[in-house]
């Protein structure tokens, strides 16, 4: 790449505070025509609050956005777009019951006589899609597309205008390797007719494959600008989370060295739902990790609601520490020591109005029942020490759970956990959609509670983050426990043919 | 939070000033045999029940819910209560009598309780049964007729003096209890959790259904503590004009100090302020003459008036304009 063009679109020195958070602070982005520009950084770095200034969802509160050259100032999502600045979010935002055509023209319908001129609507949204060479019939309805294809409309909907700028937020997170390699061949013939695209995604094979350039944020701020042929993952990794990454190599090491044979202290037998999960047998000891691994929809989710009591067993019944334990709900597992933080922790586990101190202290108080108030003092030490053990930012206790970065989320959600001090710990997904040091960091948790005698359920739909981090492996198909496996002998690919196998195998080993 | 009572205060104190410039005496108070008397004061006497109704209506809402029964049990409390002392002049038969009056408006809670905790059913709709029928209950109790007492002792709760009113007396005694159970424990934090996301909180081990249960009871209780004073306040128990349209008052005054109908965080201050600012609207109403038929309108006019200036969309409408200003 030359710098010969002038930027088309250039931020100087943007800074933006949020109540209680410094967003973005003196960052500057240049983005030229004809690239494709990735933005890096873990969650919470501020790529989606820089976007955002980008296209008038968020005014800057210093700084200058400069367009082309001249100084612009967006108030909305729309005058960016009528500027040539196009957004594709990562979730789909069109109408389903919409024809394609409607859904690429909506809001600016060829017109004739007063009314839709909808021939012309066809031919215009069978041009765009050709421009990007697809190839579907444009008065089909939307919902009758895969999401892949669905995407490919939506930018389709972006380059109908006259569009400098496209912006990519995540768009490649529900697509399958085919999907992916589809859209970069669009995303390229876009590049080659001069569109300047910047392109945010966290699989860095992706953005090695793709971009031509890189700006990296940290916690709101400019860490560098590369090409992206001069830099290599590690330097790029270190940047974004500002240290190296001996810390996720040791977790393995630790794993392996564990040595799992403290006292059994949960026992499910023959615990079963219908519509659920078929009856299994599970035991997992104190001090173990024992992770859960299956496609989505496997089971995985029900067997550990079952465990924690958030659904009713019809089945079986759990012994903890050899006895038998009624769970009614959620309160009779949190009374005999079990911990269950949710996959969906929007819907499921914060309470996103509240603040991070009242959401850490919940489980807690709610086992202390309303008339007996942790003193203050002690809510204070807690969240304290909470805060700085997991490295929660902003580490302002007053701050909104609804505010903070998903990988800030999870970890409150586990520190809420972490606080009762449980006895087993299960995880639902506790990495998901977050970046790679607060992944790091919670997987280095797990190991050090379970060397602590914490027993651990860790679900998680990355088998590689399952094989490194488990001393034993659950196996589930179809609603059904098929196997169960020694972490430490076991590699993925053994895991993979297990999950994909057409017979299911007679359960191995079902209890070690 | 401060700032987010300013624009009910400033609206306050502009229908106050508004009352002020018609009626000059309007701030002034006088004594007279040791009781207070004034405009201000008769305010807060008239804003009593509505304030006592819109505490309970306060802690429903925060839960995600609504009590739209209110008013009904307001008028079974005073039916009851007027029923039981019949032609009796005896204090204690007033006290047993609204002692009856509290627990049925208990029960009554409890019935709501169940209906939303218990059976899963959408509060607007589980409230609007007891909203419907307990009108009916309050004329079965008083047989269709407006029952009158002569008692001195049941007369203090709506109309006695104990220097103020002891009407507000028991309101604001009632609102600093709130204030202390569910600031001082941890109730509060519960039923906020419990507004914002009720799965969320029952997989953190809170008991959702009792802490719905919870309030709605104290909502009924308070709902039966207002009808005493209201049927006190005029010695007669009118199964269908007792608290009528209450529960849109205290809805109101909730929804105007700042407390969002979507459940969650809620403000005890804000919905003192509120039930302020509609009894004072009221009472401005007569003060200033405006004719019946353009009554409610009136009433209407400021209420948009002041949900806007609260709305968020009007405020950064505002506040741009100043930074434009400066």
């Amino acid at each position: 790449m030359t710098e010969s063009p002038p930027p088309v679109v250039e931020m100087r020195g943007i800074s933006l505070a949020f109540p209680g958070v410094k967003a973005l602070q003196d960052v500057d982005f240049r983005l030229f025509p004809g690239e494709v520009h990735a933005l890096m950084g873990e969650n919470g770095a501020g790529k989606s609050t820089l976007i955002k200034t980008l296209t008038g969802v968020h005014t800057p509160d210093s700084g200058s956005v400069l367009l082309a050259g001249d100084a612009v100032a967006f108030s909305s999502p729309g005058e960016a777009q009528h500027a040539g600045i196009s957004t594709v979010y990562q979730e789909v935002n069109l109408c389903a019951n919409l024809t394609v055509a409607e859904n690429i023209l909506l809001g600016r319908e060829p017109r004739r006589l007063g009314g839709v001129d909808f021939p012309a609507m066809r031919r215009r949204a069978a041009e765009v899609l050709s421009r990007i060479g697809v190839h579907i019939d444009p008065a089909s309805s939307l919902s009758e597309h895969p999401i892949a294809v669905q995407q490919l409309v939506a930018i389709a909907r972006a380059i109908a205008v006259d569009c400098r700028v496209l912006v990519l937020d995540e768009p490649t997170s529900s697509l399958d390797a085919g999907e992916v390699a589809e859209l970069f061949r669009i995303m390229r013939v876009l590049r080659d007719e001069g569109v300047a695209i910047l392109f945010v995604s966290h699989f860095l094979d992706q953005v090695y494959e793709i971009s031509d350039r890189m700006t990296v944020l940290r916690n709101g701020t400019f860490v560098g600008e590369h090409l992206t042929a001069d830099v290599d993952r590690r330097t790029l990794i270190s940047q974004m989370i500002g240290r190296d990454l001996g810390a996720l190599e040791a977790i393995e090491d630790a794993a392996e060295k564990r040595q799992a044979d403290g006292p059994v202290l949960v026992q499910a037998s023959g615990l079963g739902r219908r519509g659920a999960i078929e009856p299994f047998d599970l035991e997992i000891r104190a001090g173990e990790v024992v992770g859960l691994a299956g496609l989505l929809g496997s089971g995985r989710t029900e067997m550990a609601r079952l465990l924690f009591g958030a659904d009713r067993a019809d089945a079986g019944r759990v012994l903890v520490d050899g006895k038998p334990l009624r769970l009614r709900g959620p309160r009779s597992a949190i009374a005999a020591g079990i911990a269950f933080s949710s996959e969906d922790r929007k819907g499921e586990g914060l309470v996103a109005d509240l603040s991070i101190r009242d959401n850490l202290i919940l489980a807690m108080q709610a086992a202390r029942g309303w008339s007996r108030p942790l003193p203050r003092r002690t809510k204070d030490q807690l969240v304290e020490k909470y805060l700085k053990a997991l490295d929660i930012r902003p580490a302002n206790p007053d701050a909104l759970v609804r505010t903070l970065s998903g990988g800030n989320q999870q970890k409150v959600l586990l520190a809420r956990w972490l606080v009762t001090e449980p006895r087993l710990l299960i995880l639902d997904e506790p990495t998901r959609g977050i970046d790679i040091g607060a992944k790091a960091q919670i997987q280095q948790l797990v190991t050090t509670l379970a060397a602590e005698g914490t027993a651990v359920l860790f679900i998680s739909a990355e088998l590689e983050e399952v094989v490194r981090i488990a001393d034993r492996i659950v196996v589930l198909r179809d609603r059904r426990k098929i196997a169960e496996l020694d972490g430490s002998a076991t590699g993925v690919d053994e895991v993979v043919e297990l999950i994909a196998g057409g017979a299911a195998p007679e359960p191995e080993k079902v209890t070690s | 939070m401060k700032n987010r009572l300013l624009w009910p205060l400033l609206a306050l104190a502009a229908l106050l000033l508004l009352n002020l410039a018609v009626t000059p005496s309007f701030f002034s108070l006088r004594m007279q045999d040791g009781h207070l008397y004034g405009g201000l004061v008769d305010v807060l006497k008239n804003g009593a029940p509505t304030l006592l109704i819109a505490l309970g209506m306060t802690l429903v809402i925060a839960t995600r819910g609504i009590d739209l029964s209110v008013g009904a049990v307001a008028a079974i409390a005073g039916a009851v209560t007027c029923v039981h002392i019949g032609t009796s002049g005896d204090a204690s038969t007033a006290f047993a009598g609204m002692a009856i009056a509290l627990v049925l408006c208990a029960v009554l809670g409890l019935w709501n309780g169940f209906l939303v905790a218990g059976l899963g059913i959408q509060p607007i709709i589980a409230t609007l049964v007891l909203m419907t029928a307990g009108r009916g209950v309050a004329m079965l109790v008083t047989e269709g007729q407006i029952v009158t007492v002569n008692n001195a002792a049941y007369r203090e709760v709506g109309a006695g003096f104990l220097f103020l009113p002891i009407s507000i007396l028991i309101s604001l005694l009632v609102l600093g209890l709130v204030a202390l159970a569910t600031r001082r424990t941890a109730l509060g934090m519960l039923i906020e959790a419990v507004g914002v996301n009720p799965e969320a909180s029952r997989l953190a081990g809170v008991r959702s259904r009792t802490i719905i249960w919870t309030v709605y009871v104290f909502a009924a209780v308070c709902a039966g503590i207002a009808g005493l004073m209201i049927s006190s306040n005029v010695s007669a128990a009118d199964a269908n004009n007792a608290g009528l349209w209450i529960e849109m008052d205290a809805i109101l005054a909730v929804v105007i100090g700042g407390t969002s109908l979507a459940g969650g965080r809620y403000s005890l201050t804000g919905t003192l302020v509120g039930a302020l600012i509609i009894q004072t609207l009221t009472t401005t109403v007569y003060t200033i003459g405006v004719a019946p038929e353009v009554t409610l309108v009136f009433k209407a006019v400021v209420v948009i008036a002041v949900c806007l200036v609260q709305a968020p969309k009007v405020r950064a409408a505002l506040s741009l304009r100043k930074v434009a200003v400066s």
